[in-house]
């Protein structure tokens, strides 16, 4: 199955790559066929920075029933901290 | 063709990354895998799956120019940028996909690429699989140089919807097609589903094109990529088995 979908979200954050932490600006989100993961299609989840280059970027492959999870997980955690008020946006690593 | 040389023949080859003329005369990056054979031999221009431009492309390369073709391996991803494959394909997916017209331009180069070799015999073939080979059909509905088509379960040959990098769905071209073609489908595939297969075999027939369609049971979606679990073993020989008694016959 060829699916040619993406997703895409701007992000405000850091992520852990290959070389270490590095302040994200999109995310993008595809069901298609993945890299490394052993199964025919899968929910490819990049956090990247395009502006500094084409390595800054952190990637997982996931089942659907793993990304069901997932979101179910990061839905419950800003549910269970809906008090709290949103900090402000993060851009460069600390 | 498996196992069907001479024992005493010389057989040879140089693989190897050289510089092609792409999309509006651009440079782009290809992986060449040429036969040192003595004598003149056909060509098979490669496009690389939604995967990336990655190891099986280059080693199906090679496997082209083990059975005696010039075969070239255009990088249709390197307007995304350079790093690992996965690192391109993220690249370009958040770029918003391949462009159509910048893959059948970079396939038409890597054609006049073969073209202009001393060994070349005049004939260049295209083979894809996956959303290549939605952009093999493509290709060859919308460009004269190639006299044969190996579309392996192109996936949108018939789109639900265009987008901006894909702005034409490939199957109203099919009254364009170019040169002779032979389709393998998985008959366990989503995308081309059974009935996007059927639909693409009657529009070939209605347009009275020259095709060659065969469907395998208990295979899914890339049954030839021994690298991953759609891997089907007795499917995927009997596919090579079919492309290279097709392009034999097309490219000679």
């Amino acid at each position: 199955m060829c699916t040619y979908s993406i997703e895409s979200a701007e992000m405000s954050g850091c992520g852990k790559g290959a070389e270490g932490w590095f302040p994200l600006s999109l995310a993008t989100v595809a069901f298609d066929h993945p890299s490394h993961a052993q199964v025919d299609h899968a929910m490819l989840i990049d956090f990247m920075n395009p502006d500094l280059g084409i390595g800054s970027r952190v990637a997982v492959e996931l089942t659907r029933d793993s990304a069901r999870e997932l979101v179910k997980a990061i839905q419950a955690a800003l549910e269970s901290t809906m008090d709290l008020e949103d900090p402000a946006p993060v851009g460069a690593p600390v | 063709m498996w196992n069907q040389w001479r024992t005493d023949a010389y057989n040879g080859m140089t693989a190897e990354t050289v510089d092609i003329k792409g999309y509006n005369g651009e440079t782009i990056n290809a992986y060449y895998a040429r036969s040192l054979v003595p004598g003149n031999h056909p060509g098979v221009v490669l496009i690389n799956h939604a995967p990336g431009w990655d190891e099986f492309y280059r080693e199906t390369t090679r496997r082209f120019a083990e059975h005696g073709y010039n075969a070239i391996c255009p990088n249709i991803f390197y307007r995304a940028g350079h790093g690992t494959p996965e690192e391109v394909v993220a690249a370009q997916r958040a770029a918003g996909g391949v462009k159509d017209e910048t893959v059948v331009g970079d396939i038409e180069g890597g054609a006049k690429f073969l073209k202009s070799q001393p060994n070349s015999n005049g004939k260049v073939g295209v083979f894809g699989t996956c959303s290549g080979g939605r952009h093999g059909f493509l290709v060859a509905c919308k460009s004269k140089e190639f006299a044969a088509l190996v579309e392996c379960w192109g996936g949108g040959v018939i789109q639900p919807e265009t987008t901006p990098a894909q702005p034409v769905s490939p199957n109203t071209l099919t009254k364009d097609l170019s040169c002779p073609m032979l389709g393998l489908f998985g008959n366990d595939d989503q995308r081309p589903s059974p009935d996007n297969v059927n639909q693409h075999e009657e529009e070939l027939k209605a347009a009275g094109k020259n095709y060659e369609f065969h469907r395998y049971d208990g295979a899914g979606h890339g049954f030839f990529y021994y690298h991953a679990p759609a891997y089907r073993q007795q499917q995927c020989m009997d596919g090579w088995e079919k492309i290279f008694t097709f392009f034999g016959k097309n490219l000679a």
